[in-house]
């Protein structure tokens, strides 16, 4: 709650954002005090330090930074607040890391709404809440119209991984299986449904969740067998195994038919010409791990609502080339290659 | 102009119908960049399933 | 989805597959060409040629309208792009087709032209409405699918007395390129080319109808089959053809009844005659100058012609010299003999049409093909 130098409270209603939000003085106290606070309250916001101090006990600490661009700001499922919070904390606990900690830092376009900027602001304090990863450092600036879009929000978030447990892109080897952690497409798709000109209608939401409880169950269950694990956001499913398989001098495997899609995102992928192979995911994670592992690892995926719909897909192969392979429905083979470019909605 | 919504598989868009004035509501149509161009004949696609069964069934009881 | 997930059947096509086999004379090699980019996807997504015999080759025809429109219009079009009151409207497919000098309609995009994605051609004529003070302008291209609905925006636009709205016209025709291969000097001359018979187009006939293929089955003495999209689809066809080829029949057959009437869609084809015209000629990208087989705007809608109404002057610009597209298009060459193919050639830096769309022959084996070189290779 502001305190009582405000001559007047913000009008959240109706008021926007203005060049004075972002000069350093009363407006933008008001406003950090008034939207962030409120919103993402903790004993190190309510200091109001310029940095937040905290204690961290054995293992190695883990640091991941993302920046948050989306159009539209609000989709089925998520908005960029929420997808700020839960995309940073997937990118920590693909260490095989619990998240501590995240900070964050706002540009804001002049003129956007303070209503739009409260939801954004509650809905990223209540995702941080939920996931018991609280956002202790912040930064707000605001640039003139037309030089941002809206909202931009760039998260960063510490961890920490056991000692001894060390996961990296380059162990997947031949023989490993490849396990998913639920169906592909959905986030992609919920927001395309919402972009201009391209409307649909659909019940599909973002699949937007933190997934370090689900890291935390795979580890346990898992142990030195896990290899690698990813979260497959832009690019999908198929630019993250053509990364592995870059960074592990490896080929993958993958059986189509053991791939989880809802029906309803194959069908728009197929209105709008995509694959769901390539459309992107923040709620999802692929483990490359030793085969005699995989199924107490899906077991244990299985076992938390956010694996519920768990698949062994595929494995790891020796391939001197580096290739994703497919094996389609009807017994053929296709190469999964990388996405050339942005995926574009196609008429042939 | 007329419009309709078109079900893809649980997705729903709207579709022009202005090359297909008689499409009428529970039809099943062809659509192409956002126009209906035909209209599916359910007795063909039947006929057409069942073509393909047969001759599939034929070449299982030949091997 | 009904009438879709019917036809991809994974355990009907395998039967279907052994049909086929035991269909075939395994003394004799069957060439079928597959016209339509449609077609060539359902074929290298589903893997359908390893599941043919070895002896029936697919081959993939120019029906991919992306990567039949040559270079010169691509660049017509983003000097379009660059006049400062032109807003173009593209479907998204054009966006990374590479014109001369590397550009493409996203560089120009981010350089500052205002270029946009629709998905319909009454998102540009609504565009035009919003914005008064743009020029709109439609980049036209697609066969006779997408003609009609560049027809109706046409007609709309008229009707609402638009006067910042035109249609730069890039509209191609179906049966002139099939005869333009079947009559390819290296068919006639030297015999070189065999295609014994061709799937034709699933969307196309449901607008023209199964009519007009009736020409090449007299004429040339190929079959004809008119299949849908889907892969159980394009299989059932290719038995069809099978059949024809070994009782020496050469018939216009239509798979795709479900859907696809003798006469096709009178509504589209009548919109599509109220407003456009044949040209003399028109540039393929791969096939070169083909008689009477692209559309413009009749004199009577000149005022929505960019053409017309820019003065747009058509720079033929030549594909690489090694590029063996003209030879894979008519089935003489595979994309494996050209010797720019997944080095200086590939998906992300195409050199020529068969590799510009993912529906190109060349794109499509470097995606889909590689697969199976490399099962071939393996011991
Ligand atoms: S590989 Fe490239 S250059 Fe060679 S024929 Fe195909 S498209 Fe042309």
């Amino acid at each position: 709650m502001s305190p009582k130098i405000f001559r007047r409270r913000l009008d959240i209603r109706n008021g926007r954002i203005d060049l004075s939000h972002g000069s350093g003085g009363r407006a933008m106290t008001q406003l950090i005090a008034d939207i962030f606070h409120d919103a993402l309250d903790n004993e190190w916001l309510r200091k109001g330090n310029d940095q937040a101090a905290f204690e961290v006990s054995g293992g190695r600490m883990v640091l991941s930074t993302d920046g948050y661009v989306i159009s539209p700001l609000f989709f089925p499922g998520g908005d960029i607040g929420s997808l700020a919070v839960h995309g940073t904390i997937n990118d920590v606990a693909m260490a095989g890391a619990r998240p501590l900690y995240l900070s964050a830092s706002f540009i804001i376009e002049e003129g956007f709404a303070l209503a739009h900027l409260k939801r954004i602001a509650d809905s990223m304090g209540a995702a941080a809440r939920a996931a018991g990863v609280l956002v202790i450092a912040g930064d707000t600036k605001v640039v003139e119209r037309g030089k941002a879009d809206g909202v931009f929000i760039s998260t960063t978030g510490i961890g920490i991984v056991p000692l001894g447990l060390e996961l990296s892109a380059e162990k997947a080897r031949p023989g490993d299986r490849v396990i998913l952690s639920g169906t592909i497409g959905d986030h992609g798709v919920a927001v395309m449904s919402k972009r201009q000109n391209l409307t649909f209608e659909t019940a599909i939401v973002s699949d937007s969740a933190p997934l370090h409880g689900l890291v935390a169950a795979v580890v346990d269950a898992c142990g030195p067998a896990l290899r690698v694990m990813r979260d497959p956001t832009r690019g999908g499913l198929a630019a993250t195994l053509n990364e592995l398989a870059q960074q592990s001098r490896v080929g993958f495997r993958i059986d189509e038919e053991a791939l989880p899609v809802k029906p309803e995102v194959a069908a728009a992928c197929e209105l709008l010409g995509l694959d769901p192979l390539y459309v992107a995911n923040e709620g999802k994670l692929v483990a490359v791990v030793a085969a005699d592992a995989a199924n107490a690892v899906l077991a244990a995926m299985r076992a938390d609502p956010l694996g519920s719909e768990a698949a062994i897909i595929g494995e790891v192969v020796a391939d001197d080339q580096r290739l994703v392979q497919a094996t389609t429905a009807f017994g053929g083979g296709r190469i999964v290659d990388w996405l050339s470019g942005e995926q574009l909605p196609r008429i042939c | 102009m007329r419009l309709g919504r078109v079900d893809f598989g649980g997705v729903v868009k709207e579709v022009n119908l202005a090359f297909l004035p008689e499409a009428d509501i529970g039809d099943f149509v062809v659509v192409h960049v956002g126009y209906a161009l035909a209209k599916i004949d359910p007795e063909e696609a039947r006929r057409t399933l069942a073509l393909l069964a047969e001759a599939g069934a034929a070449a299982e009881a030949a091997s | 989805m009904k009438y879709v997930d019917e036809y991809r059947d994974g355990r009907l096509a395998r039967s279907l597959a052994a049909a086929i086999a035991r269909a075939v004379d395994p003394s004799a090699d069957y060439h079928f060409m597959e016209f339509c980019g449609g077609h060539t996807h359902a074929i290298s997504r589903y893997g359908l040629e390893d599941v043919l015999p070895t002896n029936v080759r697919m081959i993939h025809g120019p029906g991919c309208p992306v990567c039949v429109l040559p270079v010169g219009r691509l660049d017509a079009a983003l000097r379009l792009a660059g006049r400062p009151e032109v807003t173009l409207c593209t479907y998204g497919d054009l966006m990374r087709v590479p014109a001369s000098h590397g550009m493409t309609l996203l560089r120009a995009k981010a350089a500052g032209a205002d270029i946009r994605i629709v998905y319909s051609t009454l998102d540009a004529v609504r565009i035009a409405e919003a914005e008064p003070d743009r020029e709109v302008v439609f980049f036209a291209i697609g066969f006779e699918t997408t003609a009609p609905p560049t027809a109706l925006a046409i007609r709309l636009a008229a009707a609402k007395r638009l006067t910042n709205f035109a249609v730069f016209c890039n509209h191609v025709l179906t049966p002139p390129a099939i005869q333009n291969i079947l009559e390819s000097p290296d068919v006639r001359a030297l015999g070189r080319v065999r295609v014994d018979g061709f799937i034709g187009p699933a969307h196309v006939s449901t607008v023209i109808g199964t009519e007009p293929y009736a020409f090449f089955a007299e004429e040339f003495e190929k079959p004809v089959v008119v299949a849908g999209f889907e892969p159980l689809d394009v299989m059932q066809a290719i038995l069809m053809l099978i059949a024809q080829v070994n009782e020496g029949r050469h018939e216009v057959e239509n798979q795709y009844v479900r859907a696809v009437r003798r006469d096709g869609n009178s509504k589209a084809k009548a919109d599509v005659a109220e407003i456009f015209e044949l040209r003399k000629s028109f540039e393929w990208r791969g096939l070169g100058v083909v008689p009477y087989s692209g559309l413009r705007l009749k004199e009577a809608y000149a005022a929505y012609d960019a053409e017309r109404r820019f003065g747009i002057a058509y720079v033929p610009a030549a594909d690489n010299p090694a590029c063996e597209c003209g030879a894979i298009l008519r089935g003489v060459k595979k994309p494996t003999e050209c010797k720019l193919f997944g080095t200086a050639c590939t998906p992300d830096t195409p050199m020529g049409s068969c590799m510009v769309s993912a529906e190109g022959a060349c794109a499509a084996h470097w995606t889909y093909g590689r697969f199976r070189d490399r099962q071939r290779r393996a011991p």
